[in-house]
């Protein structure tokens, strides 16, 4: 892979090269190599657990890695510093997997959160901002409403309108589609599709529905074991020969990854069979 | 048996490690609180609205104890100072623990459970539904925006409530000792008046109070933001709180009244 | 919450923390040290000073007119130092007498100052001359007891 960087930088907005890292003992990403390409729509795919969501907190600087290099927009971030990278985050959004809204604010509050934060824009411009926000993720009548007053999809939705609040370059959603009714589902791979396209954003989805995000995305990379198993073209995977990839996407009960966790044999810890010594 | 004591010794050795750590993580965040409340001068309004929270919220239970510990105070001390004959010294009895000992320290334990409990908890369960990890994505420092305003909050509120407690109390004292024993109104006013001392008695238990505040702040805080981001962390976090607050202020009680009254 | 009503119920209780202040500082306390720039300073040696304490008053005709500054001992004389720091609008002739006395029975010790008719005042660093210890109640008793003891003595000799 060629590292000379800026002709990369202007074409990927974000390249991960060799990346480990480890919580504790535990090692989670074993040499992870990742790029995006400026206004597309990524998916990072994987089992649960597999970390997916770690490798968006590497790429937003909230963990640092043990070895390897995040560059966003041409910036490695696993070497900024702290002022440098409030600054780097503030053309970032995340959308968290359970929208992480400010309780204590309602939802025009916590999509001004940012304008008020950042900016120092007059108030009743803000007013237009956020109405525009809202109106884009279609809850603009829920304004005024508290986050404990809203259904899980629409607090994501509302989430989402605090997260684009700046127009960010990157967009990363934490698992966007879990937990949703098929209405919901089809809303919201549809609104990371549009705002990936009208804003010209890039966007990277953390994901382990097959289904919605090979409908929507332009790249993906599928994660196991903490290496990159496979990417392509959601067309390509889907006609992969690998057998994991084959399982993965297919939803096949066994295969590469065991539906068991290794464990004692069976029998044994019934007690039905006395160990071999 | 051999084991058994390598391991217990190793027990010890490695709650002391993480002991010191905590202790050595907590000032490091203490600095950073500090350090990080630049802010908070262009933006008042923040501290405002955690007073409201941490100060305002407070007044009720503080003014109801104070004033019952000062009705038994009355009762207490006056039980025991008509056997001297000194029944008129009631006053300077009550205003002298009120000022130096219990308002100071008893409005700053229920200060702890108080207002303590519900910082650690808010900050906690923050840290659960990740509001502070979205917050540092938005390029805010969660440091600066939720933890240093309550904190601010904490310190200015707590010598004002301990002062309302010792006046409170006071009042409780001459309610029983004057209203209800009937002692003489006069004598009761200018007894104590004469032997508690603006400087030494009232001044140093308000110092001892923004001291209590400093500590419970920061161990509330410390608490919800070092909290495991479980709704058993969090319950452990609030249960700690009041525990090591309450262990904190009577240590320190002890060390400032050994500094301050020696003379 | 409304902006308007939290502003309001935090300013409440800000005035309400000084107003309880106030109450401390002017209902329940004095201010009672005595700045260096409004005092002076005059020492008196006593024998005894019994459970006299830095900071007890300095009374004369049972006002307050000072406080006891500093107390030590005088390895020369073997007696006590007591260091009185007294207020600049009280002035006394320089032949006033101090005693150490205690107010009520088992009350607090003060030290209280007779004024003399020296023609000059006490000024700063001057020293008490005259001196009275304080009355020890062990010393009281026991002097009590040899009385009774000796007046039972000399009945015995001159009844029969």
């Amino acid at each position: 892979m060629v590292t000379d960087g800026n002709n990369l930088s202007d074409e990927y907005l974000v390249e991960i090269e060799g990346l480990h890292f480890a919580y504790g003992g535990r090692v989670v990403l074993k040499g992870i190599n990742l790029r995006a390409r400026r206004g597309q729509v990524v998916a990072i795919m994987g089992a649960s657990g597999g970390g997916k969501t770690t490798l968006l907190r590497l790429i937003g600087g909230q963990l640092k890695p043990t070895a390897g290099r995040v560059r966003v927009a041409g910036k490695l971030v696993n070497e900024l510093k702290r002022r440098d990278l409030y600054r780097l985050r503030r053309r970032m959004g995340m959308l968290f997997q359970f929208g992480a809204l400010f309780t204590d604010m309602s939802v025009f509050d916590n999509v001004a959160f940012q304008l008020r934060e950042h900016t120092d824009l007059p108030a009743d411009m803000i007013r237009d901002l956020v109405l525009m926000k809202l109106n884009a993720v279609g809850l603009r009548g829920a304004a005024h409403l508290m986050p404990a007053e809203l259904s899980g999809g629409m607090a994501r939705r509302a989430a989402l309108a605090r997260a684009i609040a700046l127009d960010p370059e990157l967009m990363m959603y934490d698992e966007p589609f879990t937990g949703l009714d098929p209405i919901s589902l089809g809303v919201a791979g549809n609104l990371i599709r549009k705002l990936t396209d009208t804003l010209g954003m890039t966007s990277l989805v953390v994901t382990h529905d097959v289904k919605e995000s090979f409908a929507i995305c332009d790249y993906v990379y599928i994660m196991a074991n903490g290496v990159i198993a496979a990417e392509g073209r959601p067309e390509d995977i889907d006609k992969s020969d690998l057998p994991f990839v084959r399982q993965f996407v297919r939803g096949e009960i066994d295969g590469p990854v065991p539906f068991h966790l290794p464990a004692p044999d069976y029998a044994q810890a019934l007690g039905l069979e006395q160990p071999h010594v | 048996m051999f084991n058994a004591v390598y391991r217990s010794i190793g027990g010890v050795g490695r709650r002391v490690r993480e002991g010191v750590w905590t202790l050595g993580y907590a000032a490091r965040f203490f600095v950073a609180v500090l350090l990080r409340s630049g802010d908070l001068l262009r933006r008042p309004g923040l501290v405002l609205r955690e007073l409201y929270y941490v100060g305002v919220l407070s007044v009720i239970i503080i003014l109801v104890s104070s004033l019952f510990v000062g009705m038994v105070l009355g009762l207490q001390g006056y039980e025991t100072l008509k056997i001297y004959g000194s029944d008129s010294a009631l006053g300077v009895l009550v205003a002298l623990s009120l000022t130096r000992e219990l308002g100071p320290v008893v409005a700053a334990l229920l200060f702890a459970s108080r207002a303590g409990t519900a910082i650690t908890a808010e900050v906690g369960l923050m840290k659960t539904t990740e509001q502070l990890s979205a917050m540092e994505m938005m390029a805010v420092d969660p440091v600066a925006r939720v933890v240093a305003p309550r904190f601010w909050a904490g310190v200015i509120s707590m010598p004002l409530l301990a002062a309302m407690f010792s006046a409170a109390g006071i009042f409780g004292g001459y309610l029983v000792g004057v209203v209800l024993i009937g002692l003489d109104d006069g004598t009761f006013w200018s007894q104590m008046q004469a032997a508690v001392e603006w400087h030494h008695d009232v001044l140093n238990g308000i110092i001892k109070s923004a001291v209590f505040g400093v500590a419970v702040s920061v161990i509330a805080l410390f608490e919800g933001f070092d909290a495991q981001p479980t709704a058993e962390g969090v319950a452990l976090a609030t249960t700690r709180t009041v525990v090591v607050s309450s262990l904190a202020i009577l240590g320190l009680d002890f060390v400032l009244t050994a500094f301050m009254f020696k003379g | 919450m409304q902006r308007g009503i939290l502003d309001f119920w935090v300013g409440l209780f800000v005035i309400g923390g000084i107003a309880a202040l106030l109450f401390l500082a002017i209902k329940v306390s004095t201010i009672n040290t005595i700045s260096t720039a409004n005092s002076y300073e005059v020492t008196a040696d006593f024998d005894n000073i019994g459970g006299l304490k830095v900071r007890a008053p300095v009374k004369s005709a049972g006002v307050v007119v000072g406080r006891v500054a500093k107390i030590s001992f005088d390895n020369n004389n073997f007696e006590a130092k007591v260091a009185l720091r007294l207020d600049k609008r009280y002035q006394f002739p320089a032949d006033t007498s101090a005693s150490i006395l205690t107010s009520g029975l088992l009350g607090e010790q003060y030290v209280a100052l007779q004024p003399g008719g020296d023609t000059k005042n006490l000024a700063n660093g001057s020293r008490i001359q005259i001196t009275q210890s304080a009355v020890v109640l062990e010393n009281l008793i026991s002097q009590f007891i040899y009385n009774k003891a000796q007046d039972k003595g000399t009945s015995h000799a001159t009844s029969p």
